[in-house]
Formats: C-alpha cells, sequence, structure tokens
C-alpha cells in the first residue's frame, strides 16, 4: 500500500509549519480529521470519459452507497460502473474471494457485452483483507483476455484522496500503452480534459505544428496512446503526479508548467510545450492571440466583481493550488487560507512560484480546527466539498462547492471566463437575494 | 459477493449517522477511513440539512495502519467529548474499521468519560442501514433507560391517565433524519391525536435529546410510526415497561381512521368526535367522475416496508387501482410483506438488487409505479409515469412546502401526487379524439435499435440530463433478453400502429410483439396489431 504522497510526513495529530524549499511559502502541515471523497468517486468522470470502460469496485456497501451518492443517484440508466459486494463469507478465506470475484467478473461480462477494459479498483476494505487485485485482473485477463482487457487500480481511501483516484487508474494503464516508434516524437497531455476542452487544445496544437497530440485517458480505453523516449509529456490536471513517474519510466520526458487555468496558465502551458519543440514565444502569442483576447473580454467584467473579494480555499480536489493562483493574479482576489489534500511538489513548483508570496498554505486537515480558522478569517468565498458547504452557508459564508469545479470544462482560453464564473455566481447570488 | 450497481440502504453505520443527525445533544464518533465523510453530504445536501450531522471520523489513512490506530480513536474520543460536550456519546465503526477489530466501543468506555457512551456493534458485511438505524436507537433508549422503575400505572394508559387528571399522552417513535416526509408527518400525527385528545409526550428520535429520552416513560403508550426505526424499541419498551404500542401507521384515510380507532380503544377515548371532525377531498376526488379514468390502473409499488404496504392499501380500496406488482427491501419485514401479498394474490418482491426490481417493472409495464427515488430512474427509463413514495429519495423529495404522508391531510397529498404523473380523465379522451390533429404529431417512429438493451444503455448514462429516449420504449427493455426472436411490421401495420397515440404506443407495440413472437409470428400485418389489442383489452 502506498501512502498518500506527503511533503514531509507528521506524526500524531499536530500540525507545524515549515518553509518550502526554493519558495518563501510557509506550509501548515496538519493531520486529523478529514472532509474529502476518496479515490473510488473518480470513476464518476472517468466511465463517463472512456466510454468502453466499466469499473467494478471490489468493495463494501459502504462503497457502493458513496459511489451512489457522489453520483448524486441521477444516472438513469445501468451506469458503466458497479460494486462487487464482499460479504461475511468472504471475509472468511481469501481463496473463497477471488472464486466469487471470477464468478461476479463472469457474470458481469455476460450482461454487458459492451465493455472493452474492466478496472478492477480496489477499496479499503479489499486493501486490508489482503485481497491482492492485480494477481486477480492477470487471471481473469487469462480467462478472458481474447475479449476484454481487464486491469486493477486502487481507489481506497487509505491510499487515494478524491481526485487522485483518477491518478491511481491512469497509472495502471501505462504498463499497457503502446511503445511509440523509435525516432518519432509525440505530446502525450496527461489528466482527463472535457472532450470540447481536448478539441479546443488540438487545433492549438495543429496551428502551432506540434504533433501527434495523445490524451491520457483517451475518450476510448481501446485506443491507448503510445509512449516512448520520443514523448513529452505535459500534465492537464494537478493530480497525476504518479502517472508521470510511471512514464517517466518508460523514458518519456516531462515538461513542468503551470496548469492551464486562466489566460497566464493556459498561456505558460502552451509556451512550455511550444518550447520542447523549439518553437518560439513570438509564434505561439500569434497562434493564441485569438484566444487570449477573447478570454480577457470575457474575463474583465468578473475581475470587476471578484476583484478585493477574499478567497479561502478546503482541501478537496487539488485543483486549489493552480485555482488560487488564477484567482489570485487574474481576478484580482486575496487569498486566505489554501488547503491542499497532499502537495505534490513533482508538479506543483511552476505552481507556487506564482501563487502570492504570503499565502497560508495547508497540506492535510485537521478539520476542527480549520473550521475555526475560517470562521475567524470570515472570507467572501469559501471552496469546499459538498458535505461542508450548506452548514458553512447556514453559518453566513459564501461556498462553492469544489466538486463542481471537478466536473465543469474549467481549462484552456475559452474557458476561463466560465471558471470566474464559477466563483462569481454564488457572490452574485447572494447579493441578489433580499434577506 | 454480490454484484450490485445501486443500492436501497446504505451499510448500518449510515443508520446510526442518521439516528445521531436526528438528535440533539448526541454525538457519533466513527471509526472509518479516509473518503468515510461522503455521508455527510446525504444530509447537507440531499436533506438540505442546515447543521453538519454530529458525526466525527477518525479518518485512517494507509500510513496509520503500521501503527496504532487505536491510538487515533481514543485521540478523537477526546477531542471530540471536549469539543461538542454532548449529553451522550456514540461510537461505531464503518466496514473497513471492523476488519481492524480495534474495538473504539471499548476503548470508549475505558475512558472514564462522564457521559453515557453507548458502543455500537455495527456489523457492515451482514446488516444494512435500516437495521443501523433501529439497533442504534434501540440500544441508546436501553443505555438511558435500563434499571429504571416500573412507573405507576404502567400498561393502562387510560386508567393512569384518569388517575393523575390529565390527557393521555404517547411517544411518537421513529421520525428520522433522511426518512420520508417525517417533519410533516410528526405535524400532522400531532394534531390528529390533538383532535382525539392526547398529548404528544415525546418525538424520538427526531427532535430528542438524551435527557428527553429518559423521561420517555412519562408516556402511557407509544406509537411506532416508523417501524423501521422504532419497531425494536416499541417491543423493548413494552417488554420492559408495560409501555403498549400501537401497531397502525396512519397513511391513507382508512389507515387514519383505524389509527384513531386503536389509539381510542387503548386510551378509552371516543373516536366518534375525532372521526366526525375528519377533513380529507381523497374519498370524494376519487369518486368523482373525473376519476373514472383511474380504475384498474395497474401499478407497481416499492419501497421501504412502512410507505409499501400502506400504499397498496391505498392505491387498491382509495384509489381503484390494480396492484400488479409490489415489493421492498426491507427484509426486516418480509413476513408482513409476505402476508399482504398472500392477501391480495400478488407475489411480494423483497430484494435489495435494483436490477431485479427493474426487471419486474419491465417485465409488468404497469400504467403507474410507486417507489424510490430509484424506481423514478427506471420508470424515466422505460418510460412510465412514477411518483416517488419512499426513501431513498432526492433533494426533490423534501419539499419546502407542508407535505405529509401521514393523516387525513397526507391523503390529501398522495391523492395529488399519485395522480398528477397521469393524464386526467378528459384530457386522455381529447388527446384521443384529437389525435389526427397536427398539433399532435410527434413526427417519425424513432427506428428500433437492433443491439440488446445493454449495449445502447451507457449513451443515456448522462448524470443530471433527461432521458433523451422519447417515451416510446423503442429498446428492449431490461431483463428482455437479446434473443428474442426479432419480430418484424409491416409498414401498413407500423403506419396503423403510429394512429396510437404515443403514450400508449410503446405498450401496443411491445403488447404486440410479444403476441406474435409467442404466436411464432415472424411478420406483424394491421390483423396482428388488432388481434393484440383484442387479446390484451380490457
Amino acid at each position: 500500500m502506498t501512502d498518500i504522497p506527503s511533503a514531509s510526513s507528521t506524526a500524531g495529530f499536530s500540525s507545524s509549519p515549515n518553509v518550502l524549499a526554493g519558495s518563501s511559502l510557509a506550509v501548515r502541515h496538519e493531520r486529523g480529521e478529514r472532509q474529502a471523497f476518496c479515490g473510488l468517486s473518480g470513476i464518476v468522470w472517468l466511465h463517463r470519459k472512456m466510454q468502453d470502460s466499466f469499473f467494478l469496485v471490489v468493495g463494501s456497501r459502504t462503497c457502493a452507497h458513496m459511489m451512489q451518492s457522489a453520483a448524486g443517484v441521477m444516472i438513469f440508466a445501468e451506469p458503466r460502473f458497479g460494486t462487487a459486494l464482499l460479504q461475511d463469507r468472504d471475509l472468511a478465506g481469501l481463496a473463497d474471494a477471488n472464486d466469487e470475484l471470477d464468478r461476479v467478473v463472469r457474470e458481469l461480462l455476460a450482461r454487458r457485452p459492451d465493455i472493452g477494459t474492466l478496472f478492477l479498483v480496489a477499496t479499503c476494505p479489499s486493501e486490508v483483507i489482503k485481497l491482492d487485485l492485480d494477481t486477480a485482473a492477470a487471471r481473469l485477463q487469462q480467462a478472458h483476455g481474447g475479449r476484454v482487457r481487464i486491469l486493477a487500480y486502487s481507489g481506497s481511501g487509505l491510499d487515494t484522496s478524491f481526485t487522485q483516484g483518477e491518478d491511481s487508474c491512469l497509472r495502471a494503464l501505462v504498463p499497457h500503452l503502446p511503445e511509440l516508434p523509435a525516432m518519432q516524437r509525440s505530446l502525450l497531455v496527461v489528466g482527463s480534459l472535457a472532450d470540447v476542452v481536448e478539441d479546443q487544445f488540438q487545433r492549438l496544437f495543429d496551428k502551432l505544428g506540434i504533433g501527434p497530440v495523445h490524451f491520457l485517458p483517451p475518450r476510448r480505453a481501446a485506443d491507448l496512446p503510445p509512449v516512448g523516449p520520443g514523448t513529452f509529456l505535459i500534465a492537464a490536471q494537478p493530480f497525476v503526479g504518479e502517472t508521470m513517474d510511471a512514464l517517466r519510466e518508460r523514458g518519456s520526458q516531462l515538461i513542468t508548467a503551470p496548469f492551464p487555468f486562466g489566460i497566464e496558465g493556459t498561456r505558460a502551458w502552451l509556451l512550455a510545450i511550444a518550447a520542447a519543440w523549439g518553437i518560439s514565444t513570438q509564434q505561439v502569442d500569434e497562434v493564441i492571440a485569438a484566444p487570449a483576447a477573447r478570454a480577457k473580454t470575457a474575463l474583465a467584467r468578473y475581475r470587476e466583481q471578484l476583484g478585493g473579494k477574499r478567497v479561502s480555499f478546503l482541501p478537496d480536489s487539488q485543483l486549489e493550488i493552480p485555482l488560487g493562483r488564477f484567482l489570485a493574479r487574474e481576478c484580482g482576489m486575496q487569498l486566505g487560507e489554501l488547503g491542499v489534500p497532499y502537495l505534490d511538489r513533482r508538479l506543483m513548483e511552476p505552481e507556487l512560484a506564482l501563487l502570492p508570496k504570503d499565502t497560508q498554505l495547508t497540506e492535510g486537515q485537521d478539520l476542527e480546527p480549520q473550521l475555526e480558522r475560517l470562521r475567524a478569517e470570515r472570507p467572501d468565498i469559501t471552496v469546499c466539498g459538498l458535505g461542508l458547504a450548506n452548514p458553512l452557508e447556514a453559518e453566513g459564508l459564501t461556498t462553492k462547492w469544489a466538486i463542481e469545479l471537478v466536473f465543469t470544462p474549467i481549462q484552456g482560453f475559452d474557458q476561463a471566463a466560465d471558471l470566474a464564473e464559477l466563483f462569481a455566481r454564488p457572490l452574485n447570488r447572494r447579493q441578489r437575494l433580499g434577506f | 459477493m454480490e454484484l450490485t450497481v445501486w443500492t436501497y440502504e446504505g451499510p448500518p453505520h449510515i443508520g446510526a449517522m442518521r439516528i445521531a443527525a436526528s438528535m440533539d445533544a448526541v454525538h457519533l464518533v466513527l471509526h472509518a477511513p479516509l473518503g468515510d465523510s461522503y455521508a455527510d453530504l446525504l444530509f447537507t445536501m440531499i436533506a438540505r440539512s442546515a447543521a453538519r450531522p454530529p458525526v466525527s471520523y477518525t479518518s485512517f489513512q494507509a500510513r496509520d495502519l503500521g501503527g496504532d490506530t487505536a491510538q487515533l480513536v481514543k485521540t478523537r474520543l477526546a477531542e471530540t467529548v471536549a469539543r461538542f460536550k454532548p449529553q451522550a456519546l456514540l461510537v461505531g465503526e464503518a466496514c473497513t474499521a471492523e476488519l481492524l477489530q480495534d474495538q473504539p466501543g471499548a476503548l470508549a468506555l475505558g475512558m472514564g468519560f462522564d457521559i453515557p457512551v453507548i458502543p455500537l456493534e455495527l456489523p457492515a458485511f451482514t446488516r444494512k442501514e435500516s437495521w443501523g438505524a433501529s439497533e442504534t436507537f434501540h440500544q441508546l433508549v436501553r443505555a438511558l433507560l435500563s434499571g429504571r422503575p416500573m412507573p405507576e400505572g404502567a400498561g393502562d394508559p387510560a386508567g393512569r391517565a384518569q388517575a393523575e387528571g390529565r390527557r393521555p399522552r404517547a411517544n411518537l417513535l421513529g421520525p428520522s433524519a433522511l426518512g420520508f416526509r417525517c417533519r410533516d408527518d410528526v405535524a400532522e400525527v400531532t394534531k390528529l391525536l390533538d383532535s382525539l385528545g392526547v398529548d404528544v409526550h415525546l418525538v424520538a428520535p427526531a427532535g430528542a435529546t438524551p435527557a428527553d429520552l429518559t423521561g420517555m416513560l412519562a408516556a402511557d403508550f407509544n406509537i411506532c410510526l416508523y417501524p423501521e426505526i422504532a419497531h425494536s424499541t416499541c417491543v423493548w419498551l413494552e417488554r420492559m415497561f408495560k409501555q403498549p404500542w400501537v401497531r397502525t401507521v396512519p397513511i391513507g384515510v382508512g389507515a387514519t381512521r383505524d389509527f384513531l380507532l386503536e389509539v381510542a380503544r387503548l386510551t378509552g377515548l371516543d373516536p366518534e368526535p375525532a372521526l366526525a371532525r375528519a377533513r380529507t377531498r381523497l374519498p370524494w376526488f376519487s369518486r368523482s367522475v373525473d376519476s373514472t379514468y383511474l380504475t384498474g390502473k395497474r401499478v407497481f409499488i416499492f419501497g421501504d416496508a412502512t410507505h409499501v404496504m400502506a400504499a397498496v392499501r391505498v392505491a387498491r380500496e382509495e384509489l381503484g387501482f390494480d396492484v400488479v406488482g409490489f415489493g421492498s427491501y426491507s427484509r426486516e419485514f418480509a413476513r408482513e410483506l409476505r402476508a399482504l401479498g398472500e392477501d391480495i394474490g400478488v407475489e411480494a418482491l423483497i430484494t435489495d438488487d435494483y436490477l431485479a426490481v427493474e426487471a419486474r417493472v419491465a417485465e409488468l409495464h404497469p400504467e403507474l409505479v410507486l417507489g424510490t427515488q430509484m424506481e423514478r430512474h427506471i420508470a424515466k427509463r422505460i418510460g412510465i409515469p412514477c411518483a416517488v413514495i419512499s426513501s431513498p429519495v432526492h433533494v426533490q423529495d423534501f419539499p419546502a412546502r407542508y407535505a405529509p404522508q401521514m393523516g387525513f391531510e397526507g391523503a390529501n397529498v398522495i391523492f395529488d401526487t399519485w395522480v398528477h404523473p397521469l393524464m386526467m380523465g378528459l384530457e386522455e379522451h381529447l388527446i384521443t379524439m384529437f389525435r389526427e390533429d397536427s398539433e399532435f404529431d410527434d413526427g417519425e417512429v424513432p427506428e428500433r435499435p437492433s443491439q440488446p438493451a445493454q449495449a445502447t444503455a451507457p449513451v443515456l448514462a448522462d448524470a443530471g440530463e433527461p432521458n433523451p429516449r422519447p417515451a416510446e420504449a423503442g429498446a428492449p427493455a431490461p431483463g428482455e433478453s437479446a434473443d428474442a426472436t426479432e419480430v418484424r411490421w409491416e409498414s401498413d401495420a407500423e403506419k396503423e400502429l403510429r394512429k396510437i397515440p404515443f403514450f400508449v404506443r410503446g405498450k401496443a407495440r411491445r403488447n404486440t410483439e410479444n403476441f406474435a413472437r409467442e404466436r411464432g409470428l415472424s411478420l406483424i400485418s394491421v390483423d396482428t396489431l388488432y388481434d393484440a389489442k383484442a387479446h390484451f383489452g380490457r
């Protein structure tokens, strides 16, 4: 079992400020009660992204109930995920649990001939009873290999927090990616993006003459992108650190950059990619002139609404740092406490460099003391998970549910204003209401 | 292992959370890994409660497993008691913690808190949410009342009230967070009891504190409003303290009358004035001419035992529907449900498997589904009108308005809620009359997909979007196997089918195809269509 990556592991429940190397930002590390989804929740968007995939959670009724609650019980059909419910007799002996899993997979594949890739997803209980799903996946691959690809990864709360589930899933795909032919080079964009955003980026890459470009995850799990020493990697989401490491082990080269949120982030992201292709800043600026100008116009009105307002983030999705940077630098907001579930410096350094120097960064969570600090601070808007939003509203704080930031297309120039709007809307609403 | 897509009930610790969240001055500490706090949003987002449930989690992670998770539990317990100062502390564990065997309940008992500590056994791999709620409530009441003396006059509500020169008083037991319309039911039942001359002494768990629970025995009797939550507590209170309890759940006009009669019998009060004052429009609305079209509407009912058993009676006796199928996920009440099924000649479907319910609905193709949030999705997918009558529910089923299910006002609400998804009598006739009118031209018949439903289903799996498929169920419904012989339609027959109003066309198509298949016909002619109509007609 792997740990949730942590800049420095602090024992017990204490919090200790220390200073981040290479940056003057003080980071408070906290351990205690958490209010965050586990990595299983990633299935909710991954099963939409990879339309030929199915996610079989091997876990308890709690896992099934969590998936249902995270999906808002809003899916009007049999979704592309389900749960193999562990029961008492499965806990009695492991051989039994493996036989049971084989049977459930057989039933599932018979029921759903449309499945191209089946992910077995490990959970807290399956990990605690040491049900080895990697071995199970290999065994099942032998049995059903002609028809489907069967992989395993962990979405357990012991290993992963919310969006980290996607990292864990993508990392499981890495060994199966075909080899990029020698002497070829390609760009691999890592982290799921809405199809519309992918298409926008693809058009910009085409204009810049960058290609071939592949995306991970692909729209069909069967269409795995090739990877090799000629591959340049860029993260489109801030939670794909482990996947990036695995891809680098296959020889590909990492491009580090700020994330494509807002005009500045998107430009910096494209510039970093272009630099790897030997394309000049001037050329990039020419290509992005129109969308960047459009974004600037669209963003101006939100800058008016958001400018000077104070925003705090409770740790949730790993999007907090790039979003905080965007809100501070492009929308003129002031940052209160910026909480992140974990600080992954492999990908976050370029973002940290752009954060205001006095940003109070907190890694991890100890919920109650954090809420006390929030109440003392009373920011104009608080970004938090679903469980906390209404109670904080009831205390008179304006909130933005973090989950919408994960599900809504927010990357790229044409989404910069949409992203700002997500923060402006709760403030706008608060203003409109006559009580 | 068992394959499940959705689940009607959560694990038992969710039930424990429901009790804690219903009450005041109680706190629950759950030994649970990171991620289990998802459950908070059931309360804050679905039920829109303004406060977080009073639950603290240990949120352990992989790195804690090598060390001392028991120490984590103790830290969380100590911090929780110091911060929230509850009157009673519930201690439980979620599924993963159960496997660790840290025994948080025993740890809590050993910490010397000066409040009652109630350790909960919540076996997550064998039990479910309702059981967990019922058990938590029962254990809490037990912990607070065990060893108390039998109250004077116990077991004789009428005599005891008379002796003390006051109106008889009752505890209303069972209303809880995430229950179906509990808030309004309590108000309605309180009014109903008042009309009879009975006072409500205590409502629990909803709104009660542990201190309130210690005063439960001052009531003459208990009313078991939601057996899923309160049945075992009522039974225990009767056994230990001779507190009688009322069995009838007052949902529907008939059951509300029976409820008043049962309470009157227990308390020696005259029910006639209260019955005479009853104000409900359901009986007249049901008799009104416009309701004629409701006659024999084929209805399928699924949900928790309390609401399903009540709904079966209302559907049959008060709305004149045919109950063609019913069932419940409440295994604890399987015996009662099966007995009801025998009474009405319909086998009760007792299952926790959403897919089995879906298959049954598809097979029966009723004209109305009364169910939970899940059946709403099933009905939407198959193109059948639906009303929600039970948890689990959606945020929309926590209405801002007053919308009880119980008592006479509840009967009014039920009439509206169940009848509105259906087309009204005159409306139905007018649409038939004007079906050739261009206004009713509902376009081309979509081509029938040839793949099995399983293959087309994922296209529809779109979070938050309405079902893009037209009401006519073109694809075979789930449960119908892909190997069913393909039946084709002659073009004249297809044209004739299109003259049938769109809202019943799907059913006509299915019936005709089934009819043809049963007779080994591969081609449907106009005659086949009408033969089938004659065969299925009523």
